[in-house]
């Protein structure tokens, strides 16, 4: 079967399209946060609107020539442009000027660039190569050893060597994609729980609880593990599976006792202050015992591994209730505050978000108009065209203009999955999902932190931040995606 | 497409895209739709509201004469973040003819005031004159984060009325709590007319929104200045103050303590009001203001103290006018009554003049005769048959009457109505006041007789003395003195109740007084006049203090006058002179009698009294 044609024909156009709305209005975004009383145009090359507008052209020809190289061959050269690569990454700091702490710029005459935006991209298609595999086989978390490796050793580079904290962080989308071709999910679960867990520890440990006594993280977290404990056993058996339809009845059983519990302790509460903390430590001790029985009774690992879940994730919650009371110093104690916003500090990392939510939030519904920003225009958001440029979104264009760009975000990663999917090589597909993990880990971290829920983490807004290094790679990384796919019919069925 | 036995943990992935980003526009919505403090946040990051001062209104005399308007100042502002590197403080130094100390210091000062912020604009230096900031005006490019704002500040055509004109300073902490449209720093009336007009003069400040960056530099005009507002100069207002005769009045009584009042009767307009010692208005103005303040508060003469309106004095004999009327009107005198007199020898008050005996009214009030009005004082008291059976009955209930007829005439208390601000109420005592010292039953007509010749416990300022002279005038009822010629205070008119008949026969005297009595000296030459001589005890060991009332001309009183000079002995002897040439000038425009304008303007009672 051959439908070379027309390449023209086989793109997909919708990603292409959806790419050129982001990079646009960013753009003009850009324009809006460094817009000042002295500088009008939009293409006055000596500013960042500008510059972003060549970064832009230059991005479109960069992609275009993509779309015109041999798909076949970024799958030959895959390991000698990551060893390449990782030598480029080796030597940056070498040459690199100091740039706030981090060692990650390389001055090439009148432009920057970012080599750890690219490296992304090149690592992707190592790993694509390598668990495209004939040989390579998902049996157990074995076999991930050197996926995670080729991971790992960039990672390493960019946060230890070039002090890069965030560009680094990124590289732990490739989890996801583990995760798609047959990683279990437990790692992602856990590592998203642990995280979940800290963070509601610490945060709501300074809440005080509107009714009884105790820790109020402690009894969210106790309640989450509950529900994890119950979704769990209910969804993961089937009647099919051994001991099915008692296992899910157990799981009802485990709700039901909570409830109850819950109920009777909140009527106890009407007379005497009840320790919610212990009620709900007490429930999870509980069934932690009663799934403890039900895997012996079963055999079922799976039914272990919830069970020493729940068991690790209550001795994780006390003992970050406890090492953040207690061993951590001061300074460092105040720095996690800061970080969770628990703690103001207008002077230093708390004055970005604070601002930041001060822009997104004075925005309102509609939002202000386009350069009638007053924060983003009179620079009280630091960053602002570059990892703080959603805030002249949410400024600017309000409620309704940052649900579209989000919007527009989602539609492009879930067309990402969509076009990974129809992939009919495991190479193209690893790649595909490598692509859309990346682009949904930036929007997450960026947007999170800008709206003030998660940790200051400078990282770029993918396609829309203002930044040539950011953009082209982004662009290269997706372009080379498109190509794979508008020659998927050439690829040869595997799995 | 390829199918693995993993393929529908694209559901998952989906989901975990979808969920991050719902929440994030629950999030947004929460942002900028539920929580509304953002905007009141944003924009007192973005915007700086800067006050435009308006100029406050001119004060001009009756004759259209400006007496007070405004001159530009200057403050130097400092914005302390563009201080730090690179600032040229030798130059600025140089140019504001400071020392490297001076500047140290001032920066240190201005570090400890309320309010400090080291990204706005600070007072380093206020109140400039136009010459003292010409130099930085054109080197100001050099100098970044400085600053030059304009404002004014009081400035006074004549050196006179400082009393009645009051001034202008800080406001204090009980007006920025009473009204707030007081700001620190901002400058209001803080006696005077300035005090009482302040609503009228201020104006209304403006006000300029503009945009400031996240480091405090000003970016121009916040929305295009849709939410500025212009200042709104202070309304002018006119006095009813003539400032040839007001000047004439301070002149005359240089190097005494005393005051002098002239209203116009017809209108109740207050025509001068003088008071001496007095200052240069000027002095309380700018950076000297308080230093100033200080040694005027410290003087021993109370230049501070308005004598005209704060004083208050035992009428003297000028009561008698007074005593005439009321017992006229409500009691058994009649112009024919008969009193004796001894002379320095009358029991129980002796007279101080040389007259035949027995004496009529018209007599007694030429001759100023006190056994006379003693008599008629004690004849209307003690009216009714037993006056003093059943408790004193007849005797306090006539008693309360004359206290009453008596303060008809406004004294007694203070004008309400009035716009003076500094006002003493005088004192006309009550059954009260005796009852507290004597019982209600020990006192009679006798104890209280001194009342009758305006000693003792009766006390006037001179604003309500001159106020009697013009209800004389008007020939029984008079408009409430005041200082606003704008606004026409003719419906504040008060009656005294006392039939006009009475009127003529006290002018009747009072023109005596001047062609016969103890006026005679000090006559107009070619216009009728009135007047009345007083002398009041000043306290023992103390010489007396000389008063005269005085309306001219008598048959149809265009003004009418009150002076008082305190220690300087019998009443025609100081007060009657200047009262007589303030209504020379007031009424033909100049003075012919320079010999004694030039005699009493310098001659000087007391010493203590500063020479302006």
């Amino acid at each position: 079967m051959s439908r070379n044609g027309n390449i023209l024909r086989q793109i997909d156009w919708f990603t292409i399209v959806l790419w050129l709305m982001l990079a646009l209005f960013g753009w003009m975004n850009i324009y809006g946060a460094t817009y000042t009383y002295e500088q009008t145009t939009m293409f006055d090359f000596g500013n960042r609107a500008g510059k972003q507008f060549v970064w832009i052209l230059t991005a479109l020809v960069a992609g275009g020539i993509i779309l015109l190289i041999d798909s076949r061959t970024y799958d030959i050269l895959a390991y000698i442009i990551y060893a390449f690569w990782l030598l480029v990454l080796l030597v940056t700091p070498l040459v690199a000027r100091d740039t706030k702490g981090s060692l990650s710029w390389i001055n090439l005459g009148p432009v920057s660039l970012q080599p750890a935006e690219f490296a992304k991209c090149f690592t992707a298609l190592a790993l694509a190569k390598w668990m495209s595999r004939y040989e390579f086989k998902v049996r157990d978390l074995r076999d991930f050893i050197v996926p995670f490796l080729l991971m790992a050793v960039p990672m390493f580079i960019i946060m230890v060597l070039q002090k890069e904290t965030g560009s680094a962080l990124v590289f732990a989308a490739f989890l996801l994609m583990f995760y798609r071709e047959g990683m279990t999910g437990y790692i992602l679960l856990i590592g998203a729980a642990a995280v979940a867990f800290f963070i509601l520890v610490i945060r709501l440990g300074v809440v005080p609880l509107p009714l009884g006594t105790g820790s109020w993280g402690i009894v969210v977290c106790m309640l989450i593990i509950l529900i994890i404990e119950v979704f769990f056993l209910l969804f993961l058996f089937n009647d099919r599976s051994q001991g099915g339809p008692m296992i899910r009845w157990s799981a009802l059983g485990i709700a039901a006792t909570a409830v109850l519990t819950f109920g009777i302790a909140l009527i106890v509460n009407i007379w005497i202050p009840v320790p919610f903390e212990w009620v709900t430590t007490s429930l999870v001790a509980a069934s932690t015992i009663y799934l403890g029985f039900l895997a012996l009774r079963w055999r079922h690992k799976e039914i272990l591994f919830i069970m020493l879940f729940s068991l690790g994730s209550m001795a994780y919650c006390y003992s970050c209730d406890y090492a953040f009371e207690h061993i951590l110093q001061d300074h460092q104690r105040s720095r996690i505050e800061v970080l969770l916003g628990l703690k103001d500090d207008p002077a230093g990392v708390g004055y970005n978000v604070n601002q930041s939510k001060i822009a997104i939030g004075s925005g309102r519904f509609l939002g202000k108009g386009f350069h009638q920003g007053t924060q983003t225009k009179l620079q009280f958001v630091p960053e602002q065209a570059t990892d703080f440029i959603f805030c002249t979104v949410g400024e600017e264009w309000g409620f309704l203009g940052c649900s579209m760009v989000l919007i527009t975000y989602l539609i492009f990663i879930l067309r990402l999955i969509y076009l990974a999917e129809r992939q009919r090589e495991r190479f193209c597909r690893i790649y595909g999902y490598s692509v859309a993990a990346i682009f949904l880990l930036h929007l997450t971290i960026n947007i999170g932190m800008v709206l003030g829920l998660l940790p200051v983490i400078g990282i770029p807004l993918p396609l829309f931040s203002y930044g040539g290094s950011q953009l082209w790679g982004f662009t290269i990384l997706l372009f080379i995606f498109l190509k794979m796919d508008a020659s998927r019919f050439n690829q040869s069925d595997n799995n | 497409m390829i199918n693995d036995r993993y393929y529908k943990r694209r559901f998952v992935i989906t989901a975990i895209a979808i969920a991050v980003v719902v929440v994030y526009i629950i999030r947004l919505f929460v942002l900028q739709v539920v929580d509304s403090s953002t905007i009141d946040k944003a924009e007192s990051n973005a915007v700086v509201r800067q006050t435009v001062y308006p100029p406050r209104g001119l004060i001009y005399d009756r004759n259209g004469e400006l007496l007070v308007f405004n001159q530009p100042i200057y403050d130097v502002t400092m914005i302390m973040r563009e201080q730090s590197d690179g600032f040229d403080t030798l130059g600025f130094c140089q140019v504001m003819q400071l020392t490297e100390e001076q500047y140290k210091e001032r920066v240190t000062e201005m570090r400890k005031t309320r309010g400090y912020s080291y990204y706005t604009p600070q007072v380093f230096l206020s109140q400039l004159r136009k010459e003292d900031i010409a130099v930085l005006q054109e080197s100001l490019y050099r100098f970044p984060g400085i600053g030059i704002r304009k404002r004014t500040l009081r400035d006074y055509r004549y050196a006179t009325a400082a009393q009645v004109l009051g001034s202008v300073g800080e406001v204090s902490q009980k007006d920025l709590d009473r009204d707030n449209y007081y700001a620190p720093g901002d400058y209001a009336g803080r006696d005077g007319i300035e005090k009482t007009y302040e609503t009228v003069l201020r104006g209304e400040k403006g006000v300029t929104c503009l945009m400031r960056d996240a480091h405090g530099r000003i970016q121009g005009s916040y929305k295009d200045g849709e939410l500025d507002r212009d200042a709104k100069a202070g309304e002018d207002l006119t006095l009813t103050l003539d400032i040839r005769l007001q000047l004439l009045a301070e002149e005359l009584l240089q190097g005494k303590i005393g005051s002098a009042v002239a209203i116009e009767p017809e209108t109740g307009e207050i025509l001068a009001l003088a008071s001496n010692p007095t200052w240069n208005p000027s002095l309380l103005v700018g950076r000297q203001r308080s230093k100033n303040y200080q040694e005027l508060a410290a003087d021993p003469t109370r230049p501070l103290y308005n004598r005209a309106t704060q004083a208050q004095y035992p009428p003297g004999s000028t009561f008698k006018t007074l005593q005439t009327l009321v017992c006229m009107q409500d009691g058994p005198l009649k112009s024919t009554t008969l009193y004796p007199c001894s002379g320095p020898g009358s029991t129980p008050i002796k007279c101080t003049h040389h007259h035949g005996s027995p004496v009529t009214l018209g007599g007694a009030l030429e001759q100023s005769c006190n056994p006379y009005f003693w008599y008629a004082f004690r004849d209307f008291l003690e009216q009714d048959s037993h006056p003093y059976d059943n408790g004193n009955q007849n005797f306090r209930r006539r008693f309360e009457q004359w206290r009453e007829d008596v303060m008809r005439f406004g004294i007694g208390q203070r004008f309400a109505d009035s716009d003076l601000s500094e006002q003493s109420p005088g004192s006309i005592p009550s059954t009260k006041f005796y009852d507290r010292y004597y019982g209600k039953t020990g006192w009679k007509a006798l104890t209280i007789r001194s009342l009758s010749i305006g000693q003792g416990e009766v006390l006037l300022t001179p604003l309500q003395l001159c106020n009697m002279a013009a209800t004389i005038a008007n020939n029984g009822w008079y408009i409430t003195p005041h200082l606003n010629k704008t606004d026409s205070m003719l419906t504040h008119r008060h009656e005294t109740g006392i039939d006009e008949r009475y009127f003529h026969i006290v002018k009747d005297g009072m023109a005596r007084v001047m062609t016969n009595g103890t006026g005679r000296w000090y006559a107009l030459d070619s216009i009728a006049s009135g007047g009345k001589t007083g002398t009041a005890q000043a306290g023992k060991g103390r010489k007396d203090h000389a008063i005269f009332i005085g309306i001219a001309p008598i048959d149809n009183p265009k003004i009418a006058v009150a002076v008082i000079v305190e220690n300087a002995g019998f009443g025609a002897t100081w007060a009657a002179p200047v009262a007589s040439l303030m209504m020379e000038q007031y009424l033909t425009g100049g003075i012919r009698r320079k010999e004694l304008k030039t005699h009493i303007s310098s001659s000087v009672l007391n010493t203590d009294v500063k020479k302006r």
